[in-house]
């Protein structure tokens, strides 16, 4: 292996985005023809970047690329493409209206001589070979993520790429999908393709990759076979220090139920049901996850909760106020009013920047954001916020240079320390946390799951939506899945597996329903 | 062994990189840079054109601003009825609202302002003439406002092309009006209103005041002062911006963004009827469709150079003010006509715009030759 010419050498690339940030040093790593390489790196690594580079997206600032041992310059998606480079993007670049082949056929100029017969018969071809599972006719707004996406590296694989570079791409899969993707990967190595898989997810580098690749900040740490390798030791190399995997769960005795929520039914800006008939209850001291594929009614449920989503009527959501001794409805009303009545209700939301904070205002303002009609009639009161982004700062280590610098600047993971450590300081009886940990570094993650807990301990309900089923596994006191907008079923987090929640997921089981009512 | 036989180009000679990092002294001497680069332009144009000395026709421009105390005050009048304008576009900016009828918001607070004058001019005592033209501008300044505001937080219409169709109605209707009010039947002229009694002039006796624009400048400076505490420092101000920035934050934070609309683009509308009644009621005495001046649409330009900050907006309406003024006696004195003015203006702002893309963004050349 050896001695074959890397299908892609990158050597020294350098790019930075204006001055201060450097999103690739000095990077040198080789991928050879029929290898599965994983890109490992935390988010903010720069692994997108580089491959952004080698996909015509960017240009490098500095380094050279060779391809079969030839320098090139990639200044565009078209070169890259005349490279037989291929990347699918997390988010895909597919026209809704347009079937599977109409799809492929678009912005080729392959002449062909038999039109859509032939661009579907090559698509079958493509298909048969790698057990890609497709039907060229079907329109893609009605295919679900995972044939989207497959139809994607179809696609790629259409216009003739040899070394294929996936971006995430079981962010969005379920288990069983995952699996299913996996499969075909292997098939297209076994056929000499060249394929990157960009992800940080440890346990499916160690399934599907043969070498690990791993940058961290910027920088081409160094790569090892995944045979070698083992969760905690890619962890390590990845984050640069010894971190602890371990998810705390303690088991806490006292559990008084705060929130019912009954017959809830939400129908979304189009008018379909987004939430249909769901019913649970969230008790004080336990974490009560939320999983489902995106989409499936997660927004609306925690939103519905919060006052900002409309509820049909039926529907029922009750506080149960311990200290009071009373029991609230919050349906109908405003968010303003579930404050005035003393619901103690914490709301981190998915859309950080554009709903939970103001991006082009300093940790202080932010702050404010949810007290700032308190106090005086005219004025703001600037010294209660400003105290407070203080506490947040130091206690749970922001990183900003200063408290009035617009948080829109600072990284992902400290724009959530912000959004968080501002909704835990109000000391809420329910909090609501959606994909907490989304784009942040296992430490900061770690850290969240540590406030959440904490918060548990304090007698408080936490409902966590979340996307990665590990972590829901092992944070998590009881998880409810939602199915297209149906609760599925609730299973205890002790006990279930991932397969068992991936299945709830995807499959209705109305039979199952029926013996448990 | 595969061979690639597309050779694929060489690096491109530029590429523009985002600046994140500039300090606000380097951020206002490239405005200044590029102010004198525009004056060393319009200088090479001037020659060209006249085959004047340069040096002679920007001493001139001086002169058309500071050649005498009447000029400086008239130059402060500018500014201070720019400034006012502009403050009352900057709360709705700040939403995000894109107010571009600040024009016709003036020109019905200056109707409104007319209307009091000559409809009670000779019936009622003139501090209640007074009272009623400031009340009444700033309610037709507010309802000029109000209504684009009303459609957009209820039906979500664009205010952009809304508020710019109801200038051309305002604009119409002071039309209407100066004909039916015309002194003498036709011509279109309203003679100064109230020229014997001064009933319903917002004014300081002469001795004060001479040339009769201080009691302007002093209540535009008033309002510069509370619109930048209003912002900066009030609960509406915050609510404003959290508004402009995300409804859905704004919903969040329990902000009823419809009132908020509602709210600010009263303030905006009535502060443009305050400038109305001061154009009309404090210095002309009377209206004609061009009383704003085109006012409405500069200050969009004077609020967003300043980003919205109504201290810094005293600085680039003066800049803006003094160009205007320069650029008239320069075409005045040369014998030019007044497109020259107009040229030069252009040539000046389309500079200073221009310099907010060099603060904003920098250009890279290619690092070193490569082969190809």
């Amino acid at each position: 292996m050896d001695k074959q010419t890397p299908a892609v050498s990158l050597r020294h690339i350098t790019k930075a985005f204006g001055s201060k940030v450097v999103a690739n040093k000095d990077v040198s790593m080789d991928i050879m023809r029929g290898e599965i390489l994983a890109l490992l790196g935390e988010n903010g690594s720069g692994k997108t970047t580089l491959m952004n580079m080698l996909s015509g997206i960017y240009r490098q600032d500095s380094g050279v690329i060779y391809v079969d041992g030839n320098e090139v310059h990639i200044t565009s998606p078209k070169d890259a493409f005349d490279l037989g480079i291929g990347m699918i993007h997390q988010h895909f670049k597919l026209v809704d209206v347009f079937t599977a082949t109409e799809n492929v056929a678009l912005g080729m100029d392959k002449k062909t001589t038999g039109g859509a017969k032939e661009i579907a018969k090559a698509i079958a071809d493509i298909c048969d070979r790698y057990g890609f599972d497709i039907d060229p006719k079907q329109k893609v707004y009605n295919m679900t993520v995972s044939q989207k996406q497959t139809l994607e590296i179809v696609k790629t694989l259409y216009r003739g790429a040899n070394i294929l570079i996936l971006d995430e791409p079981t962010a969005v899969l379920t288990p069983q999908e995952t699996d299913k993707l996996f499969a075909v990967l292997r098939n297209m190595k076994a056929d000499g393709k060249s394929i990157i898989i960009i992800t940080h997810k440890l346990n499916e580098v160690l399934a599907i990759s043969d070498r690990v690749a791993i940058l961290r900040k910027g920088e081409f740490i160094g790569d090892v076979k995944t045979s070698e390798a083992s969760v905690q030791s890619l962890t390590d190399m990845m984050v640069g220090a010894k971190v602890e995997l371990d998810i705390e769960r303690p088991l806490i005795e006292d559990r008084p139920l705060l929130l019912s929520v009954s017959h809830l039914t939400c129908l979304d800006k189009y008018g379909v049901k987004a939430l249909d008939d769901v019913s649970f209850d969230a008790y004080g001291g336990e974490i009560l996850g939320i999983a489902g594929i995106s989409g499936s009614g997660q927004k609306q449920l925690l939103e519905a909760i919060a006052g900002l989503q409309k509820a049909e009527a039926g529907s029922s959501i009750t506080y149960n106020d311990i200290e009071k001794g009373e029991t609230e409805e919050l349906i109908g009303k405003s968010v303003s009013e579930i404050k005035k009545m003393g619901v103690a209700l914490s709301f981190v939301p998915e859309d950080r920047l554009g709903m939970g904070l103001v991006g082009t205002m300093g940790m202080s303002d932010n702050m404010m954001l949810r007290s700032y009609q308190k106090g005086s009639i005219i004025f703001t009161d600037r010294k209660t916020p400003r105290d407070l982004a203080t506490k947040v700062k130091e206690e749970l280590e922001v990183v900003t240079p200063n408290i009035n610098t617009p948080v829109r600047k600072l990284s992902g993971g400290n724009v959530q320390k912000v959004l968080v450590g501002r909704e835990i300081a109000s000391d809420p009886k329910v909090l609501m946390a959606a994909y907490a940990v989304r784009g942040l570094d296992i430490n900061t993650s770690y850290t969240i799951y540590r406030l959440l807990n904490e918060q548990k301990k304090k007698g408080s309900a936490v409902i966590y939506v979340g996307e990665d089923l590990d972590v829901l596994i092992a944070l998590c006191d009881r998880i409810a899945v939602l199915c297209g907008g149906k609760l599925n079923g609730i299973v205890d987090g002790r006990t279930v597996t991932k397969e068992e929640v991936g299945l709830l997921m995807t499959h209705i089981d109305d039979s199952k329903k029926e013996d448990e009512a | 062994m595969a061979t690639i036989t597309k050779s694929t180009g060489k690096e491109p000679l530029f590429h523009i990189v985002r600046r994140t990092d500039m300090p606000i002294w380097k951020s206002w001497l490239i405005r200044i840079l590029s102010v004198l680069a525009s004056l060393i332009v319009c200088a090479v144009i001037i020659v060209l054109v006249t085959g004047d000395n340069p040096i002679q026709i920007y001493a001139t421009m001086f002169k058309g601003s500071f050649g005498s105390p009447r000029r400086f005050w008239a130059l402060l009048q500018g500014i201070a009825m720019l400034l006012c304008v502009s403050l009352a576009l900057t709360p709705a900016f700040k939403m995000r609202f894109w107010n571009i009828g600040g024009e016709g918001q003036v020109l019905m607070g200056g109707l409104g302002a007319t209307a009091c004058m000559i409809l009670f001019g000779n019936k009622l005592p003139a501090p209640v003439v007074l009272l009623l033209v400031i009340v009444v501008s700033i309610l037709c300044g507010a309802i000029w406002g109000l209504i684009p505001a009303v459609f957009k937080a209820f039906w979500n219409t664009n205010e952009t092309l809304f508020t710019l169709m109801m200038n051309y109605i305002a604009i119409q209707i002071v039309s209407y009006f100066t004909y039916i009010w015309s002194s003498n039947k036709g011509n279109n002229v309203i003679n100064t209103i109230n020229n014997d009694t001064h009933a319903g002039w917002l004014e300081l006796p002469s001795s004060v005041d001479k040339y009769g624009y201080m009691l302007n400048v002093l209540i535009v400076a008033a309002l510069t002062i509370m619109m930048y505490f209003y912002l900066k420092y009030s609960k509406q101000g915050y609510e404003i911006s959290v508004v402009g920035e995300s409804e859905n934050t704004a919903k969040y934070a329990g902000i009823n963004v419809k009132k908020v609309i509602i709210r600010t683009m009263i303030i905006s509308g009535a502060l443009c009827g305050v400038a109305g009644m001061l154009l009309v009621s404090g210095t002309d005495h009377t209206i004609n469709p061009d009383t704003a001046g085109g006012r409405g649409f500069t200050a969009i330009m004077v609020s967003w150079l300043a980003k919205f900050n109504p201290l810094f907006m005293v600085v680039t309406s003066l800049l803006i003010v003094f160009m205007q003024k320069g650029a008239i006696e320069i075409s005045t004195q040369f014998g030019l006509n007044s497109s020259f003015s107009d040229i030069i203006t252009g040539i000046i702002i389309f500079f200073i715009i221009g310099s907010e893309f060099f603060i904003n963004y920098k250009i890279q050349k290619r690092a070193k030759e490569v082969e190809a």
